[in-house]
């Protein structure tokens, strides 16, 4: 069995992942200060995604990037790069997919936040960059690590936006989602089967860590009502 | 000295407070929830901004709209207690300390001073929400002075507390107080703990605060109706001036002696129910009522009267006995009818 699609998704999730990990964290930080208009018009851009047809996407990168575009024209000319039918073409699909997914999870997780403890930072002399990677960062960490094991899961199984945009050629770009299509395509039932249980077993093992994530997170802790013992 | 003088306006709410807190003592903010006292500290250590006003701390300007200076929380040196306490949950007693020393020499010796001056000794190591209530206090405060703060701002410090323990906290804290020689700040709707920690107290109501007034004749003589609700006198009656030159209370319609100036102003009238007294039926102002309820209290009783009107009470001392069901006259020395402005 040719492991390349396996290979090709892990390493296009991963890219992905990294890329809407830092995007992601910024958009919900800077968003979440916004005045309540701009915040509603931005939350609904970025939220996008998430909600249109993996294909509409991928019209839409296709628009953007292919050879005979804008962005693309000029990759093509200047860099001599091509952005589409490549294997890292998969990544803009998956990014603009996933992205929204990491953005609500870590707004949430900021929305969450007690604004008073970044005030008692700032009260006491701490910078806000301070704040935020030793305040912020650590409080929000469970809602911020379950919004990208999320991207991750949804960024492997991209399909509808990453056959437009980087197409199926065995061994370039082939991904495991675009495999199981062709295999099933062609009559290869069998073949599509294994793919089709190796993506269950990854889909399975992301889902556990999010569900282990999230109950760690609403686990009791210890009250705050202890016996006033340390008092004398 | 701490002076504040600013006005914001949010939504329907307006903000406007004036007044000073001189060093070497606490000054206290009373107003009922939603008054705008934690509003009022914010726009002091530059959390939230004034529209427009001036905030001076020992001469320093801190916030100037005219001058157009507006420092930042980190600049200001006001230390600011958070109702919640706001300790860093992800940090242990030892580190929430240790992000208040601002110099880095000395630090390990500042810290083992506070965590021995504050009692925390064996609690280094533990994270915020394995305290009880009092102990995360100290570790708040303990914080807030490692940073050296010039004044200090402290928002209903007791209301986490369960109040069994609240007087003991409050005994700790006024000592503390003491020994830390700036302008202290609290803000509370308890005047218990006005009474307990203030020398002076500011009432602040709907968002307009009243002449800052000794914490004493806040009790004694309350001037306004918020006032002398937040002083916690139990009969306060709309009034109406008779052409007798008495007064009637409308809540209850009886007349009552006039003492002191009617002004304008002057819309209300309190009444302690430790001033009120039984009477003699022919007593010049008695006036008479029937008893409904008696409570009995840490020292004598409480009893609820029904006037002509509405509902009056009565404090007792030990020893007087009325019963439900009884009529009895009552009279208000003139002295302890109080005439309230409006505000």
């Amino acid at each position: 069995m040719d492991w390349y699609p396996l290979f090709n998704s892990l390493r296009i999730a991963a890219i992905s992942t990294a890329v809407i990990f830092f995007l992601g964290i910024f958009a919900a930080y800077y968003v979440a200060k916004l005045p309540r208009l701009v915040k509603g018009v931005l939350d609904v851009v970025l939220t996008l995604p998430l909600v249109l047809p993996p294909t509409v996407v991928g019209y839409f990168l296709l628009r953007l990037l292919g050879p005979k575009r804008v962005l693309g024209m000029w990759f093509l000319e200047v860099l001599d790069t091509r952005l589409t039918m490549v294997w890292y073409s998969a990544i803009f699909a998956s990014a603009v997919v996933a992205f929204p997914l990491m953005y609500r999870t870590a707004r949430g997780a900021f929305e969450s936040f007690d604004t008073t403890l970044a005030y008692a930072g700032r009260t006491l002399g701490k910078s806000n960059t301070w704040i935020f990677w030793r305040v912020m960062m650590p409080c929000c960490k469970q809602g911020i690590i379950a919004g990208t094991v999320l991207s991750f899961a949804r960024a492997l199984g991209e399909y509808g936006a990453t056959a437009m945009i980087a197409g199926y050629t065995p061994g370039r770009t082939a991904t495991i989602s675009t495999t199981v299509y062709q295999l099933w395509r062609t009559g290869n039932d069998e073949e599509a089967m294994k793919w089709v249980l190796v993506n269950l077993a990854i889909s399975t093992v992301v889902l556990l860590a999010v569900n282990m994530l999230e109950r760690r997170d609403r686990a009791p802790r210890r009250s705050a009502a202890a016996p006033e013992g340390g008092s004398a | 000295m701490l002076e504040v003088d600013i006005r914001k306006k949010l939504g329907h709410f307006q903000l406007d407070v004036a007044f000073s807190a001189p060093a070497d003592q606490v000054t206290g903010i009373l107003g009922a929830s939603g008054c705008g006292k934690s509003l009022t500290l914010k726009c002091i250590a530059g959390i939230e901004r004034p529209d427009e006003g001036r905030i001076t701390l020992d001469g320093q300007v801190l916030f100037d709209s005219a001058q157009r200076v507006d420092l930042t929380p980190q600049r200001r040196q006001v230390g600011y207690l958070f109702q919640n306490y706001a300790l860093f949950p992800n940090m242990t007693v030892e580190q929430n300390i240790a992000v208040g020393i601002r110099d880095r020499r000395g630090r390990r010796e500042t810290l083992e001073r506070l965590i021995r001056a504050f009692r925390l000794e064996g609690n280094q190591k533990k994270y915020p929400r394995q305290l009880s209530g009092g102990q995360q206090q100290r570790v708040a405060l303990a914080r807030i002075l490692a940073s050296r703060p010039r004044a200090l701002l402290l928002d209903e410090p007791f209301s986490a507390l369960d109040s069994g323990l609240r007087r003991q906290m409050e005994l700790e804290l006024a000592e503390r107080l003491e020994e830390f020689g700036g302008a202290v700040l609290f803000v509370t709707h308890s005047r218990e703990e006005v009474c307990h920690l203030c020398r002076e107290v500011c009432v602040l109501h709907q968002g307009r605060s009243h002449p800052k007034v000794p914490t004493e004749e806040l009790f004694r003589a309350p001037a306004t109706l918020a006032a002398c609700q937040l002083a916690g006198w139990e009969n306060i009656s709309p009034l109406r001036v008779l052409p007798s030159g008495e007064v009637e209370a409308e809540a209850w319609g009886i007349t009552l002696p006039l003492a002191g100036q009617m002004g304008e102003d002057i819309t209300h009238l309190g009444l302690k129910a430790a001033a009120l007294r039984p009477a003699e039926p022919e007593e010049p102002g008695a006036f008479s009522a029937r008893v409904e309820r008696v409570f009995p209290e840490e020292r004598g009783t409480l009893a609820v009267l029904s006037p002509p009107r509405g509902k009056l009470y009565l404090r007792l001392p030990p020893g007087v006995e009325v019963a439900p069901g009884q009529e009895m006259f009552l009279a208000a020395p003139s002295e302890a009818v109080r005439l309230l402005r409006r505000g």
